[in-house]
């Protein structure tokens, strides 16, 4: 568990544990990433990122979507993708 | 002062004490030394419409705290009507007056997150902390129950002279408890712990020692627990960003409805608190005196007023200035260019050896006051 950022594979299929929530807030206009005592205010990115993580779809399969979504360039997301999951997984926010 | 504060950011927090009652008496309970006795307490509807009310005014989350929120029948309903409006709802509790069965209905209703505190992890201990024999082995219940409804778990652990020495062990015994996140709190003296400070301050050499250990256990542990440290006030250089800034973030509702900017706003002579009863709360958040009272940076004096961390620690806790220099508008006098902070540790080193020098802790237990027969 230490080195958390090894553990987001390939094939793993991320997904928001129980007690970690997606919200828009109308008051404000903005996207939250509620948590235990977190409140984390979400970018459009983010938001299509944590959308994606439902427990079913694969980190490729993520990944794969996203480029499309945005026509980007693959592995930049890739690289976007797994860095914010292992920060969240080291926070108990994501569950890979 | 002009209304300036209608473009106030709307608050992220609610915290709502629905009861003063708690069948536990720790020492450093953060309730007033007043206690709301059960017949002023709001009822359910009038809860469930300062819930509404929070929602629309942009509030994310809900702390349901007391005394011991359990301890009201209508927690169930509350927590369901919180979840109907889209609230984040977190259970802040002590364990007592939960069961299997009331978690499961709760968890179903639309709970969110359990906070539960344990005293220490050593029983004996832990039970003459709490002043209630069997406090432990229930919570140890309590926090399985929990976890088998799939519910997060984090472990509140307020750190003090009689347990500062397990710090450490607080942390694994919340890990082997299922917690996900666990949160050491040095204790912070308002409300009844300013009345025990002397039996629950440690000395500068333990309190180094455990911040030391905890940190060593963040890096440790990431990933597996989360470790919120809150750094012992008296002890510290700069102060904390008391409730995020004063009218902020954070909204505080006592058992009878009096809204505060801050669980302890109330020992600052002066101020003018508003009620649910006779307000809404964004009328309250927007305009109560209180609230506006030290918002923003306006009403600091120096070294505040040109201080860099003025926008980052709002120049700390006011409850705190006020109780140890008599003036709420001076810096927190925990900040080293505060010209009170040399007090502050004097005041902690005295009272560490008064404190340690007497026998086992003399707790003032945190009690309701038995009213005099009229
Ligand atoms: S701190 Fe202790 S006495 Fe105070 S409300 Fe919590 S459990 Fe009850
Ligand atoms: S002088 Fe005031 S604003 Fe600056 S660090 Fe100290 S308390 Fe904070």
């Amino acid at each position: 568990m230490t080195d958390v950022v090894t553990t987001v594979g390939s094939g793993s299929r991320p997904r928001l544990p129980r007690g970690v929530r997606l919200k828009h807030d109308p008051a404000r206009g903005e996207w939250f990433l509620l948590a235990p005592e977190r409140v984390v205010k979400a970018d459009n990115i983010a938001v299509e990122i944590l959308r994606r993580c439902d427990g079913t779809a694969t980190l490729d399969a993520i990944v794969d979507d996203l480029a499309q979504h945005f026509s980007a360039d693959r592995a930049r997301i890739q690289t976007d993708v797994k860095a914010l999951l292992a920060e969240l997984a080291a926070k108990r926010m994501m569950d890979l | 002062m002009s209304p300036a504060q209608t473009k106030s950011e709307p608050p992220a927090g609610l915290l709502a004490e629905l009861t003063h009652r708690c069948p536990l008496g720790c020492p450093y309970c953060s309730n007033p030394l007043e206690l709301d006795a059960r017949e002023l307490e709001l009822g359910t509807a009038a809860w469930q419409r300062v819930f509404s009310e929070a929602a629309a005014l942009g509030v994310l989350q809900v702390h349901l705290s007391g005394g011991e929120p359990a301890a009201r029948r209508d927690l169930e309903e509350i927590v369901g009507h919180c979840a109907k409006e889209g609230l984040y709802t977190n259970l802040i509790t002590s364990g007592i007056g939960l069961t299997k069965e009331r978690i499961a209905v709760l968890a179903q209703a639309g709970l969110d997150h359990v906070q539960l505190s344990i005293q220490d992890c050593e029983p004996h201990s832990a039970d003459y902390i709490a002043g209630y024999n069997g406090a432990f082995a229930r919570k140890k219940m309590v926090a399985a129950w929990v976890t088998q409804e799939g519910l997060p778990l984090t472990v509140n652990a307020v750190i003090h002279r009689a347990n500062i020495s397990r710090a450490g062990k607080l942390v694994e015994l919340a890990v082997g408890l299922g917690a996900r996140r666990v949160e050491i709190a040095h204790a912070q003296y308002y409300g009844w712990a300013i009345r025990n400070r002397a039996a629950l301050m440690p000395s500068v050499a333990e309190a180094e020692a455990a911040i030391a250990e905890v940190e060593a256990l963040k890096q440790k542990l990431s990933g597996t627990i989360v470790i919120d440290h809150v750094n012992p006030d008296y002890y510290a250089r700069t102060p904390k960003a008391c409730m995020g800034g004063w009218g902020k973030r954070i909204l505080n509702v006592t058992p009878s409805g009096k809204a505060l900017p801050c669980h302890a706003a109330e020992t600052i002579p002066g101020l003018i608190f508003w009620n649910v009863a006779d307000h809404s709360l964004a009328d309250i958040w927007a305009s109560s005196p209180a609230f506006n009272a030290f918002r923003g940076v306006e009403w600091m004096r120096e070294p505040c007023r040109s201080c860099p961390r003025r926008e980052i620690d709002f120049g700390g806790c006011r409850c705190q200035a006020f109780a140890l220099t008599g003036d709420a508008r001076q810096a927190d006098p925990v900040c080293h260019l505060s010209p009170h902070h040399g007090r502050v540790q004097q005041i902690a080193a005295e009272l560490s050896q008064a404190g340690a020098a007497k026998s086992a802790a003399a707790y003032i237990y945190r009690r309701v006051k038995q009213r005099e027969p009229a």
